[in-house]
């Protein structure tokens, strides 16, 4: 289908595809850098664009309550927030998905104070990673729009059931501006279908929700949630898939690739530094260096086979992260390392920090991470221990 | 499994629960007296007390003894027994 | 027909009494809440989305497999009951609400005092349609009798202990009626376990009432307050024929109605509760006992109640 391409701001294209979806709620609250959105889907409402119920929040713990609140009476239910309001959320995400209610949110990614700061890193999304919610990191504003618009029939899956967060980069993606191809409304709300729940909060059906659990049955409801994640990786394969087929886009589904088939070096990554990587990968190859590229799309579900897979017989692995767990290291990191445990080809794993709080990622930082990666088998090179990209260590004399 | 997804439940699956096994004092009725005006089963925490043709009856397999029923009684038709276990 | 939790014995149904409320739930002997949450369902009827957060309510009625909820009720966290509400009228109302469901929150002292303070802030802000129903047993009863910002002057709970010089609660409980009339909440109640035709008709204006209505009730906790379960209903009573929980109603701000009483000594309310016993015990804490006895005195002036 052809769709008509525009410059857009990030935010401004996540609201075109969320107005498209038609959510019935969409509950909000104001935090840098997200409000864009939440202004953009308060003017489609007020201007009669939209038809959804939108409700002002008191705080995000407030926004995902009412979301909460609506997706359990069996309405398609929208919101977004970044950093400390996704914190905030956090007690609330942790119920919502295990009531498997399938709210669509979108995390702007935002470092986490103190000192408090609006650059974007992941620790806010890592913060939530165990909370059972779907997890899906775009690279660029097309791939916010594209991801948005196939959100909800994840999400809302009968075999799915859980809360989606779509993270993006806060300023490079949110506040940036780049050519967007949108599709025409009618399509895309096509496409995303309605929310039909399975049960639902109805008086002529009076069920209980949010019950008190015994010692006979929580950890049955968090392994529910195990097996709806397996679920939600088909899931995301054929929605994408389908996407791709009718409108021409395809972003990857859980991961994507690029120069990967005889890469020597595999550079592992989510969200916005995908794409400066991918310019590196190309330029680099022109000098005649194998280096490759693996987009990490769903960190939950997690594609460790996936990665394994693409990774090939590649010896080394440089992952780059955007979040930290203090005293172990990065996020993404460990969890490729933990996907590789037992596999039979064991490349070297090499960890870097990259880009926390908002520190500058650019082609050059690449290129010297690809060449401190290569320098590993020296004795001088690194071996496990994370590099930390442009750490000030005057810092700390 | 006759659970359902997410922690919900099916509704007044309580009724199931004998929570008269609880009580230690037992209220009787003394249908002579009872002028069947439904305070005790307005003001029954466990809904155990029934208006019948012939007076108030305490359903003894939720009640748990709280005694608020001999309490509000107005005409103090309402006495308490201590439960034989 | 249920089938027991073992899948062994099948049960029948105890009861023909049709409560929303059912029984079999695990609130202690005597429970005035588990009172209040019957009488109220009574009213509200079938059509009510109820929900709760965290607390006594909340457990004692909604075990996996034993929930004594006949209406459609929701608990997500302790924090956020009236913002769920919100949400619950939002799905709603974004389908047309055809059959008109009320959504009706009841909720305990802690849960809307103190940690849902913020959340109901804004229910009442956005004049959502909601009847929220606070049962108000003066402390945490759920995790063990701690103090919250509803416990009264004087009153001993195990983080406002009373211990030689310390008599409990230092300062008196939030006014919490006057909070909701600050948000310009068009209805506004309060009302008791022991005067149920009045709560009654009071849950009938709260559900018919266009925007947010808000009921306090005083429900007694035998446990938590220190006496015999069979005094839950009495205790209801003395704390309105005191002057120390006045039944009132306000409609747009106004005072509508006030309950006249014939005021009886707070003796007569605070005598049968181990929660002031102390103040009785030690000559020190008269200046206590004084500071309840003008409460109720100015209760009484205030809202014209004799
Ligand atoms: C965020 C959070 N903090 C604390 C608790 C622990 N907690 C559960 S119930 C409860 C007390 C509830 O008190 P109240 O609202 O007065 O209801 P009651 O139990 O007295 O009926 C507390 C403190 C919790 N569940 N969640
Ligand atoms: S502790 Fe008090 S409020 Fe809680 S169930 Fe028991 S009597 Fe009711
Ligand atoms: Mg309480």
């Amino acid at each position: 289908m052809k769709g008509k391409t525009a410059i857009l701001e990030g935010s401004r294209a996540v609201a075109e595809a969320v107005r498209a979806c038609r959510p019935d709620v969409i509950s909000v609250y104001p935090i840098t850098p997200q409000t864009h959105i939440l202004e953009d889907l308060a003017r489609f409402v007020s201007s009669g664009r939209l038809k959804s119920q939108f409700v002002r929040a008191d705080s995000e713990f407030s926004a995902a309550s009412i979301v909460y609140g609506a997706s359990a009476a069996g309405a398609r239910a929208y919101t977004a927030s970044a950093s400390q309001g996704l914190l905030l959320m956090n007690e609330v995400i942790y119920a919502m998905a295990s009531t498997r209610l399938p709210v669509v949110l979108t995390a702007v990614n935002r470092a986490i104070s103190a000192p408090i700061t609006i650059q974007p890193d992941h620790q806010d999304t890592m913060s939530l990673r165990d909370t059972g919610a779907l997890q899906i990191h775009v690279e660029s504003m097309q791939e916010a729009y594209d991801a948005h618009v196939q959100s909800f029939r994840i999400a809302e899956d009968p075999e799915v059931l859980l809360p989606l967060l779509i993270c993006m980069d806060g300023w490079v993606l949110s506040h940036s501006y780049e050519p967007v191809t949108v599709f025409p409304d009618e399509a895309i709300s096509e496409f995303a279908g309605t929310f039909h729940p399975v049960q639902k909060l109805d008086p002529a059906n009076p069920l209980t929700y949010g019950s008190y659990a015994d010692q006979d049955v929580l950890m049955e409801y968090r392994y529910a949630l195990m097996l709806a994640q397996e679920k939600a990786k088909e899931k995301i394969c054929s929605v994408t898939k389908e996407y791709k087929d009718i409108f021409g886009h395809f972003d990857g589904d859980l991961i994507d690739t690029h120069c990967t088939e005889d890469a020597e070096i595999i550079l592992v990554a989510m969200g916005s530094m995908v794409s400066t990587i991918r310019a590196a990968v190309d330029e680099l190859r022109a000098e005649g260096r194998k280096v490759g590229l693996i987009k990490v799309r769903t960190f939950r579900p997690f594609p460790g086979e996936e990665i394994i897979k693409a990774c090939g017989k590649a010896p080394l692995i440089a992952v780059l992260d955007k979040s930290l767990s203090v005293n172990t290291g990065g996020i993404l990191a460990t969890e490729v390392k933990a996907s590789f445990y037992g596999n039979p080809v064991q490349p070297v794993i090499l960890p870097f920090m990259a880009g926390l709080g908002g520190k500058e990622v650019n082609r050059r930082v690449i290129k010297e991470i690809v060449d401190i990666a290569s320098r590993s088998g020296d004795k001088q090179g690194p071996r496990k221990d994370t590099v930390w990209m442009g750490l000030d260590h005057g810092f700390f004399n | 499994m006759d659970l359902l997804l997410g922690g919900v439940c099916k509704a007044g699956e309580s009724k199931r629960l004998e929570t008269g096994k609880w009580r230690s004092f037992r209220p009787v009725v003394d249908r002579n007296r009872c002028i069947k005006c439904g305070k005790c089963a307005d003001l029954c925490p466990d809904s155990c007390m029934e208006i019948k043709e012939d007076g108030a009856e305490v359903n003894l397999y939720y009640c748990k003894g709280c005694l608020i029923c001999m309490r509000e009684c107005p005409v103090k038709a309402i006495t308490k027994e201590v439960e034989e276990k | 027909m249920i089938v027991d939790r073992e899948g062994e014995k099948e049960m029948t149904m105890q009861t023909e009494v049709k409560e929303l409320h059912a029984p079999g739930h695990r609130a202690c002997p005597g429970c005035g809440c588990a009172i209040a949450v019957k009488s109220i369902l009574r009213e509200t009827g079938p059509n009510t989305i109820v929900v709760s957060p965290t607390g006594c309510l909340e457990t004692f009625t909604s075990p996996i497999r034993g929930s004594s909820w006949e209406v459609p009720w929701i608990h997500s966290l302790f924090e956020n009951a009236p913002a769920i509400a919100t949400g619950v009228l939002a799905g709603l109302n974004a389908k047309g609400n055809p059959d008109g469901t009320k959504v009706v929150v009841i909720g305990g002292d802690g849960g809307t005092y103190d940690i849902g303070m913020g959340s109901l802030s804004g229910m009442f802000e956005r004049k959502d349609d909601i009847l929220y129903i606070c049962y108000d047993n003066e402390a945490y009863m759920n995790t063990g009798i701690q103090g919250s910002s509803a416990t009264p002057l004087g009153v001993g709970t195990t983080t406002t202990p009373v211990t030689g010089n310390s008599f409990g609660k230092t300062v008196e409980k939030k006014d919490l009626v006057a909070i909701a009339l600050a948000h310009g909440v068009p209805y506004v109640a309060t009302a008791s376990i022991a005067n149920l035709a009045d709560l009654k008709k009071k849950v009938r204006k709260g559900m018919d009432n266009p925007g947010p209505a808000f009921i306090l009730m005083l429900t007694p906790c035998n446990v938590g307050w220190g006496y015999e379960p069979e005094e839950t209903v009495e205790l209801a009573r003395k704390a309105v024929e005191t002057g120390l929980f006045p039944i009132v109603e306000f409609e747009d701000g106004d005072l509508v109605s006030a309950l006249k009483i014939r005021p009886v000594p707070v003796e007569e309310y605070l005598k049968p509760q181990k929660r002031y016993q102390h103040l009785f015990k030690n000559e020190k804490f008269t200046d206590v006992l004084e500071a309840i006895r003008k409460k109720a005195e100015d209760n009484i002036k205030k809202f014209d109640l004799v």
